[in-house]
């Protein structure tokens, strides 16, 4: 009788007890879905406010036209070119520096202090504020090696800046090929290099191309580098060779965005969808490089 | 002797590309110098002419006005001000979302928010300027009348979500790499999926968030074009998130806009202020890979 009455009453507590845990574990989920819903609707709010502020200022004259005084005839045309040609230049640095360092520590480094070392640095050099990368280019790239506020100084101010990304994404990308690849060639005869240059590297890189990109693609939507070693806020030319002065596109978005005016925040925004639709093309053909050219091993 | 030469000039082949790939992964040490280098300097330079202890204790930064003070206090108030908001935003959102896709989302939920949630981390700082500017500031202004243009509430909030992506992301690898037997001993034993989530597998996971909330706030303290935009241009000593005031960040880019000629005591100034910030980055971000090595070593063994 009394075991009875004690095994409904432990019921009784397992079951409250049980309870309460369904109900932490829905209002847990709640949390988690209003986490989710806020960042969301941050997002939707981003792009819907850029996009109705933006979207009809953007013309043909818009992408056509120097900058203006009057924010009605002011244009893009020497932010958008400015972009395209400092951001080839930076890939044209970072790419084969990015790839040579990657492959050495990936295929031919020994596991040694100085290894370590330089694997440290790294992932240290990826976190530091894009801002300090501009001192340094104003202070070595401008001023020592006398480049002055040119093309060249604002890419290899960024290359510098993208390299710890494009190191990584390399070396992930040379790790992912399978170690029997290495072993056939280098059974057949081949030297570390031979193996690395008609094999590994083949296979690897179109995964390295997507991390590029997408650190390019980084890189060239950040302002700050690039005013710190004295781009311009307004051209009204075309930069010709890698030594002119040149302005990018998140500059002169800035430069929009902090007058006064409500007809210069439209221009703002224009150019910022501009800027937008140049780093979703990046994207995708970094998505599309991936997909098209991912290996699936079977080993 | 055909042979011979081919080998031998594979040979020397082979010597010179490790030679070349090893000075490509030196580069990186370079750059570290020369960021210490290029930096010490100027910052040197400063410091003859001002004296460190000014630097560190005056309470007014005004090196572009006639009467000339050096503190860098009230841009370091600014800029820890911005950046808390920030975090008292970004840290439980994105644990919460980070805990919720590792633990317990369907592997649909999954896919779809992840991408998603990266696209934050692709938006240009200029943009993010541009809404918290013409937005949020706007809005926030409906509720607080008191609200100035510039502030320091406005960029914060915006800043949590540019660092969202960095502390949901590291923080969800960390959760995921769990080992396995930890949750099955937990379960094992009778607990609950929730119980085991917040009583074996994020106290597990700690360290290695731990590490994730403090890159984040590396990355907040650094961030420069949406404060420059929306937080002001005015060093403030204050801890009042209504007011306008001036981060670290944004006093370089207002002396880089500006034609302060090479070489003047204003053009140095900007130099001692990167490098007290590249030591402050340099220490969180120091620790946070320190907390998530040591993440990493605990669980080696049983993963």
């Amino acid at each position: 009788m009394e075991t009875a009455v004690d095994v409904k009453v432990q019921q009784e507590v397992a079951i409250r007890r049980r309870k309460r845990e369904i109900w932490m574990e829905r209002i847990f989920l709640a949390l988690a879905w209003v986490s989710i819903l806020i960042t969301m609707s941050i997002l939707l709010a981003i792009l819907g406010k850029l996009f109705a502020d933006g979207l009809t200022r953007i013309s043909w004259q818009f992408i056509t036209s120097f900058p203006s005084r009057r924010p009605e005839e002011a244009g893009i045309f020497s932010a958008w070119v400015g972009t395209i040609y400092v951001m080839f230049l930076t890939a044209l640095i970072a790419l084969p520096l990015g790839i040579g360092a990657a492959v050495y520590l990936e295929e031919f480094s020994r596991r040694n202090w100085f290894t370590r070392l330089i694997e440290l640095n790294i992932s240290n050099l990826a976190g530091i504020p894009a801002i300090i990368y501009g001192l340094l280019g104003l202070q070595v790239f401008v001023r020592w090696f006398k480049m002055g506020e040119s093309v060249l100084a604002g890419a290899c101010t960024l290359a510098i800046m993208s390299l710890p990304v494009i190191i990584v994404a390399s070396r992930e990308a040379l790790r992912a090929v399978p170690n029997s690849i290495r072993e056939a060639a280098l059974a057949l005869g081949a030297t570390k290099w031979q193996t690395v240059r008609d094999h590994i590297l083949p296979l690897a890189i179109p995964g390295i191309l997507t991390g590029t990109i997408l650190a390019l693609s980084r890189a060239i939507g950040e302002a700050a580098p690039l005013v710190t070693i004295g781009a311009l806020t307004f051209i009204a030319f075309l930069p010709k060779s890698p030594f002119d002065p040149f302005t990018v596109l998140p500059i002169q978005a800035y430069n929009w965005v902090s007058r006064p005016q409500p007809e210069f925040h439209r221009n703002a925004a224009a150019a910022l969808i501009i800027l937008l639709v140049l780093l979703l093309l990046m994207n995708s053909a970094a998505i599309y490089l991936r997909n098209r050219y991912q290996q699936r091993w079977r080993i | 002797m055909e042979t011979k030469r081919i080998t031998r000039w594979v040979h020397w082949q082979e010597k010179f590309v490790v030679v070349l790939l090893f000075a490509f992964a030196s580069v990186s040490v370079v750059i570290t110098l020369a960021i210490a280098i290029s930096l010490g300097v100027e910052a040197i330079g400063f410091f003859r002419e001002v004296p460190i202890w000014r630097f560190l204790t005056e309470k007014e930064w005004t090196p572009l006005f006639s009467i000339k003070k050096f503190g860098i206090l009230p841009l370091v108030c600014g800029t820890f001000l911005v950046a808390g908001i920030a975090m008292i935003i970004a840290i439980p959102i994105g644990i919460l979302m980070a805990t919720y896709l590792a633990e317990h989302s369907s592997e649909r939920v999954r896919r779809l928010l992840k991408p998603t949630i990266e696209i934050l981390a692709g938006i240009p700082s200029v943009l993010y300027g541009y809404f918290a500017l013409l937005f949020v500031t706007p809005l926030l202004q409906k509720f607080i009348p008191n609200l100035t243009g510039f502030n320091a509430l406005s960029p914060g909030i915006v800043l949590a979500f540019m660092v969202l992506p960095t502390i949901t992301s590291l923080s969800e690898d960390i959760i995921y790499a769990v080992p396995q037997s930890i949750r099955e001993a937990s379960l094992a034993l009778g607990a609950t999926k929730l119980q085991t989530t917040f009583r074996a597998v994020l106290p597990a996971a700690s360290s290695g968030i731990v590490a994730a909330c403090l890159l984040g706030f590396s990355r907040a303290i650094g961030e420069t074009m949406l404060v420059t935009i929306a937080a002001g241009q005015m060093p403030n000593l204050t801890i009042n998130p209504l007011e306008p005031i001036q981060t670290m960040t944004a006093y370089i880019v207002q002396v880089s806009l500006g034609d302060v000629p090479h070489g003047s005591l204003e053009y140095r100034t900007i130099f001692a202020v990167g490098l007290a910030l590249f030591l402050m980055t340099l220490a969180f971000n120091l620790l946070g890979l320190f907390l998530r090595e040591r993440f990493v070593r605990t669980f080696q063994r049983l993963g």
